[in-house]
């Protein structure tokens, strides 16, 4: 890795992460009045931990027609740790969600991403005093 | 296409408010009376359809149509109303206005929230460009 991504650690990856997370929270509250739509989130921290340590070994596939170890949710083809919201209470139309937890959920992750905004802040501005050397 | 969260916000509002314009229009007629049963108004109602983009799990609302309602327009004795038919009946519009004003409420709802989620993405989108200032 190189040295100025260590030094700006997880937080440049976090913040990438939790602005994706932000766009499928922004479509669950899109949703909101179509019926029959589930509502999705991404496992923040599983996505994490794939970004940090890619897996040591995965299945080679020597066919487009293999299915891959690691397929979204069981389903081939759809994206790793994308899960389905299990609904407090399901609605008679079939849509999944919300929409309390889903702005709780949008928010939290507006304020987490400012947290990662300051994290990476504080580090350019010790990089600049330090080329600087004033 | 790729959608960003200005997209699938700004296409939910638009959505929205075609609900509310139609909810408007239902219960601007409520109660309007016709001759034949085929003049009287049905109730409006917007199909909503969800778009996905691939397998990104992101998605945003398209508004498939506008359809009319299957509520049946009730037929009223009213023989001094100049619109009544040969034997004194008026058909009266087909709409719902508790359903309506329900729906509208929820509309707005719905449609704040939207606000509420392009106000937080233009913030932190402004909060990301000024990184290292």
């Amino acid at each position: 890795m190189d040295r100025l991504d260590q030094y700006f650690g997880v937080h440049g990856t976090a913040l990438t992460l939790r602005s994706e997370r932000m766009q499928i929270l922004a479509s669950n509250i899109a949703n909101a009045a179509t019926p029959g739509f589930k509502a999705r989130d991404l496992d923040f921290r599983a996505m994490l931990a794939d970004q940090e340590q890619p897996a040591a070994a995965t299945l080679r596939r020597t066919s487009a027609a293999h299915l891959s170890a690691d397929s979204g949710g069981g389903i081939p083809g759809g994206r790793p740790h994308l899960l389905y919201r299990q609904p407090l209470q399901p609605s008679l139309d079939g849509n999944t969600v919300e929409l309390a937890t889903e702005q709780v959920q949008f928010a939290e992750t507006a304020i987490r991403y400012r947290s990662s905004l300051s994290f990476l802040n504080s580090r350019i501005g010790n990089l600049m005093a330090a080329m600087k050397g004033e | 296409m790729s959608l960003g969260i200005f997209d699938i916000a700004g296409r939910a509002m638009s959505a929205q408010l075609l609900r509310l314009n139609s909810s408007a229009s239902n219960l601007a007629n409520a109660g309007s009376v016709s001759t034949t049963e085929e003049g009287a108004f049905r109730s409006l109602k917007p199909v909503f359809q969800t778009v996905y983009e691939g397998n990104s799990g992101k998605a945003t609302v398209n508004v498939l149509g506008v359809v009319r309602a299957a509520m049946e327009p009730q037929r009223r004795y009213e023989p001094g109303n100049p619109l009544a038919d040969d034997k004194g009946y008026v058909h009266v519009a087909a709409v719902d206005p508790n359903a309506e004003l329900v729906e509208i409420v929820e509309t707005s709802r719905q449609y704040r929230n939207n606000i509420e989620v392009l106000e937080t993405a233009k913030s932190l989108t402004l909060e990301t460009l000024r990184l290292g200032r």
